[in-house]
């Protein structure tokens, strides 16, 4: 039996369709295959959060899907995520209080962030500590993050009114 | 590291599954969510030569409430879990149980069927489902089973499911306006699994405990229903004298491991420890029910 498998998906809003090997996770295809660079591996097993991207609008663990499975799936990576223009403030938020250092961690962090303040717009520290939970960060001790994620609440809060 | 190789199929249905799962060879595995069955891949703790995806197996899906029960479809992930009207209402100890269960990302893929066949003993799940007299649904391709949840858990990541068996459904009895539950746990980092949790149903008459289940996970092999302290506690009022005695009486029902975590004693005195605390929670007469 073969163990490589035809999927065809969308990326970022691209149809995208290969033959990958059953046991390529989705994040190995991404940087090898697609060449998206973007998404990162850290753990490989679930701890550290490096791998997180969307999937039909919702975040996943890349490293803990296998890109087989995807086909038909819709996938938006910090790539397209960027370029839409929608973490801007975010992104903005995290430079101006040096919460991406490295850098490894940030993509993650940011589509987290990104996922928590879609479904509630005005998050305490400690909700903000919750659901970054399961993202590592080997630099910035966290504190700069939970900054760069409360402020962009904030001002965001300030441009739409109580 | 990477997982070994392996072939992939996918099952349309769940008579599909069956079909597929006939025609592959004993080292076959059923994925489902994968959050932990593609972790332990990636650890090469085990090589199975075929997967076969659930994930979009119609029959495994959905909730539906009737007849004083609630049925959750296999594949329902712990987010949908925590965010279901009707969960939240009739069965709130699993709502609140939800955002217990590792990570958000973690969370949108990770399904209740793939927690109980896996059987992590310091998983929430089992011990929820234990703690609410739940029966689980198992189907093989000849027959349907249902397994009180007390029986399922026959030890370190072991349940009753036979070869070729498989969960589809989860049925819950709705709560009464008597029962209170309530779940707590103590984890060195928030989300990962616990180093010692309590998950609890307990009806309550004039203050008096009249039935319950205390149910404790990361203790032992599968979920540890305390007997001793309940049976301390049953028909007195829920006095701190009566609480100290239960969580004296945990001696008796606990044994509890030892690793790089916590010690033997240490997980004994966290035990006690949220035993009072889930007690004073679910004593409480306006016990905030998850809206
Ligand atoms: C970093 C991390 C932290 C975690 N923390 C927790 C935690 O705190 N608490 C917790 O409970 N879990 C935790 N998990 C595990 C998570 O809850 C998993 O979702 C769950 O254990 C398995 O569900 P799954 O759908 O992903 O199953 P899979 O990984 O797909 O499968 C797991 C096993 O169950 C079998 N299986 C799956 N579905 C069925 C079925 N319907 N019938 C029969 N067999 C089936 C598979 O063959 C496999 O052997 C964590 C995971 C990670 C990676
Ligand atoms: S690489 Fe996926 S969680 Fe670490
Ligand atoms: S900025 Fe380096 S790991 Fe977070």
């Amino acid at each position: 039996m073969s163990t490589a498998v035809d999927i065809s998906l969308t990326v970022n809003g691209e149809r995208v369709s290969r033959r990958v090997e059953a046991r390529r996770h989705l994040v190995d295809f991404l940087r090898l295959d697609l060449e998206l660079m973007g998404t990162r591996t850290g753990c490989e097993h679930g701890m550290c959060g490096a791998c997180t991207v969307r999937v039909n609008g919702n975040i996943v663990r890349g490293c803990l899907l296998l890109a087989v499975a995807l086909d038909g799936a819709d996938v938006e990576t910090i790539e397209g995520a960027s370029q839409s223009g929608e973490l801007r403030d975010l992104q903005d938020a995290f430079i101006a209080r040096n919460a991406c250092q490295c850098g490894y961690c940030t993509p993650g962090m940011l589509l987290t962030a990104a996922d928590l303040l879609s479904v509630n717009p005005r998050p305490t520290r400690a909700q903000i500590r919750e659901h970054l939970c399961g993202n590592y960060c080997r630099c910035t001790g966290y504190h700069a993050i939970i900054d760069a994620v409360e402020a962009t609440a904030a001002s965001r809060n300030a441009k739409s009114g109580p | 590291m990477k997982a070994p190789p392996f072939s992939y199929l996918r099952a349309a249905s769940l008579a599909d599954i069956f079909v597929k799962w006939d025609a592959t060879g004993a080292e076959t595995r059923l994925l489902a969510g994968g959050q932990s069955l593609l972790a332990s891949l990636a650890f090469r703790l085990s090589s199975p030569s075929t997967l076969i995806d659930i994930s979009r197996v119609p029959e495994l899906t959905g909730i539906s409430a009737g007849g004083g029960m609630i049925r959750v479809g296999a594949l329902t992930t712990h987010a949908e879990l925590g965010a279901h009207p009707v969960v939240r209402q009739q069965v709130p100890l699993l709502a609140a149980a939800a955002p217990l269960i590792a990570h958000p990302a973690i969370r949108n893929r990770g399904t209740i069927g793939g927690s109980l066949a896996y059987a992590d003993p310091a998983a929430e799940l089992p011990a929820c489902c234990v703690a609410l007299d739940a029966v689980i649904v198992a189907n093989s391709a000849t027959a349907e089973r249902r397994i009180p949840a007390a029986q399922f858990f026959t030890g370190l990541y072991a349940t009753a499911l036979g070869e070729k068996e498989l969960i589809t459904a989860i049925e819950f009895p709705a709560s009464t306006a008597q029962q209170r539950s309530a779940i707590l746990e103590l984890a060195r980092r928030s989300g990962d699994y616990a180093m010692v949790g309590v998950a609890a149903q307990a009806e309550f008459k004039n203050a008096e405990f009249v039935d319950g289940k205390l149910v404790f996970f990361g203790v032992g092999e599968a979920p540890v229903a305390a007997g001793a302290a309940v049976a301390v506690l049953t028909g007195k009022p829920l006095t701190g004298e009566a609480i100290a005695r239960a969580e004296a009486a945990l001696d008796i029902d606990l044994s509890p491991p030892a690793d790089q975590q916590a010690s033997s004693e240490m997980r004994r005195h966290l035990a006690r420890v949220l035993l009072g605390r889930v007690l004073r929670r679910i004593s409480q007469k306006e016990v905030v029910r998850v809206a």
